[in-house]
């Protein structure tokens, strides 16, 4: 058993997921899975092995620092679900 | 029993650029809402950061000036959390490979220097900004404004090295005044574009291990963080005296209360699962790119004040005080070089007249010849003030204007006796308590002198003068 159910309630809630009581248990062995897989390579001695992030051999590229307006605001706001004036509109955050 | 306190800062610097960190709107400040917005700042699906070369060189420059190490692999992570501000639902910053390390700031406090460390310096974005619709508490909404997205930061992060709130002052001036010499930050507080948070704990004198923190947010002043600082340190010494514990979490400083207020302790600790960005390749600071960048830092203040006490021989406070400006320093040397007799003199007087250089209604010349001709003696002090002034108003050179107004000093010796007999005359009283040694009123009659001389006589040689009439 490699993760427990409230890791996957914990992670779920994170990623404002509302999981059924199926869908817990189905991701809980699903994620299992997933780590015992990857588990793997614990077998293999890393320790001077630098973790891979990209697979890419090369820098990340640069621009150079000039203002290009998209233009299109409407384009922008109009994604949204509700505005009001140039603003979007979103619930009022209560903290919890 | 004594207490320390235990202080670490973090430091977030808006970076001066004309575009945002990973896409080409403007980072520019007071546009109306959303109009510095496109597909990759608002998060839209398939768009693809692409890092703004002078963000780098701007952090690249604050690392070589704070004696920071330049990493020559750095990593974008993702910084994962909801919140309206953020239309990503992560940030774009470093983590564990950060683009510089292990550096330090030395602080000048009353007793001599000290040494801050600095832990780390990494780029980042910035969040959008939300306005909350109506002042009420039952409001229903708020409202998004998203220029502010993405628009480069960068975070610097001081060892917890500073003891007391007026260390921590001193090392958030001297890193303010460091970015603003650098022109890498505009280092304004109250606008934002310098913020500063703190960790801050206490422990008995003498023990080495830390106390449980709080970390202290919203503080849009250097005294605010100083006071903070105060009420916080005061706050976690008092509970341990009673017997209580200091709880680890978030504390707002509320300035008109003066006071700071739990943010209630969140339960669940922050989780934001941070992640190598996949978008992003690592950063890659090549030596000769970093060697190039080390050419374009200038003189640094604290540099610029051991020479300014070396060449000029200057008091360290005043050259302090000049050094506090780029342009204020420069405009002092210009000056010095046009008359450099007495620097002491000299920087007084670009002290005094900051303003007016900051505005650019002063030049050099002005300054050094009014102090040139005041030690001359061909102009008071007085009239020199009185020229200074009438040089900013029009802008005229300072000795042009003291010809045209026939404002040179009168040294004349017959001239002055005339006029100061003139004054004793007129004081037949206080000529009498004079002589019956009521020594102070002298100055009284020098100023009668200059009165009457609309301020162009001699201080010098009028006291000579009345001192002599009044036989003494």
């Amino acid at each position: 058993m490699a993760i427990t159910r409230e890791e996957v309630l914990h992670v779920a809630r994170l990623a404002r997921l509302a999981l059924s009581e199926g869908e817990v248990d189905r991701l809980k062995d699903q994620l299992g899975n997933i780590l015992d897989y990857i588990r793997q390579i614990d077998s293999l001695d890393t320790r001077d092995i630098v973790p891979t992030s990209h697979a890419v051999e090369m820098g990340t590229p640069f621009r150079d620092d000039a203002v290009h307006p998209f233009g299109d605001k409407e384009a922008i706001l109009g994604n949204a679900p509700d505005r009001q004036d140039d603003f979007f509109r979103v619930p009022r955050i209560i903290e919890d | 029993m004594e207490y320390e306190a235990v202080i670490g800062l973090e430091v977030h610097a808006q970076l001066s650029t004309r575009s945002k960190i990973f896409c080409a709107c403007s980072a520019s400040f007071g546009s109306p809402p959303n109009e510095n917005t496109c597909p990759v700042c608002t998060g839209m699906p398939g768009v693809l950061p692409v890092l703004n070369r002078r963000v780098v060189e701007f952090a690249v420059r604050t690392a070589l000036a704070t004696s920071c190490t330049v990493q020559k692999r750095s990593v974008f992570a993702r910084k994962n959390y909801f919140y309206p501000d953020l239309p990503k639902a992560y940030q774009i910053s470093q983590y564990e490979l950060p683009l510089a390390l292990a550096g330090h700031i030395d602080i000048e406090l009353n007793g001599g220097t000290k040494r801050i460390g600095i832990t780390r310096i990494h780029m980042e974005e910035d969040a959008g900004k939300l306005v909350h619709e109506g002042e009420f508490a039952g409001a229903q909404a708020s409202l998004a404004d998203l220029n502010r997205c993405s628009v480069p930061l960068m975070e610097i992060v001081s060892e917890p090295d500073i003891r007391t709130p007026e260390e921590a002052g001193a090392y958030l001036r001297r890193l303010r005044d460091i970015l603003v010499y650098l022109e890498v930050c505009d280092g304004n507080m109250e606008e934002g574009s310098f913020r500063c948070d703190a960790n801050v704990s206490v422990r008995p004198k003498g023990q080495e291990k830390f106390g449980t923190k709080a970390e202290l947010k919203n503080m849009n002043s250097f005294r605010n963080v100083e006071k903070a600082l105060e009420y916080e340190i005061r706050r976690q010494i008092e509970r341990i005296e009673d017997g209580g514990k200091v709880v680890q979490e978030t504390r707002l400083w509320d300035a008109a209360a003066a006071v700071t207020v739990s943010m209630r302790g969140k339960e669940e600790a922050h989780d934001y699962r941070y992640f190598p960005d996949p978008d992003l390749l690592p950063l890659m600071v090549e030596e000769a790119w970093v060697e190039e960048l080390r050419k374009t830092i200038p003189e640094l203040p604290g540099e610029k004040v051991a020479r300014f006490v070396k060449a000029y021989g200057i008091p360290r406070y005043d050259a302090w005080l000049l050094a506090s400006s780029r342009s204020l320093a420069d405009f002092f040397e210009a000056s010095a070089a046009v008359y450099g007799a007495n620097p002491k003199v000299t920087a007084n007087e670009c002290i005094h007249w900051k303003d007016a250089v900051a505005a650019g209604r002063l030049t050099p010349e002005t300054i050094a010849h009014a102090v040139e001709d005041r030690e001359s003696g061909a102009i008071s002090a007085t009239v020199s003030k009185t020229l200074v002034e009438l040089a900013i108003e029009t802008g005229k050179p300072i000795r042009r204007i003291r010809d045209e107004k026939g404002l040179t000093q009168v040294s004349d010796t017959g001239a002055l006796e005339e006029i100061a007999a003139k004054v004793l005359a007129a004081n037949p009283k206080e000529v009498e308590s004079y002589r019956n040694g009521k020594a102070g009123l002298l100055s009284f009659f020098v100023g009668q002198v200059m009165k009457e001389t609309r301020g162009k006589a001699n201080p010098r040689i009028v006291q000579e003068v009345l001192k002599k009439k009044l036989g003494v």
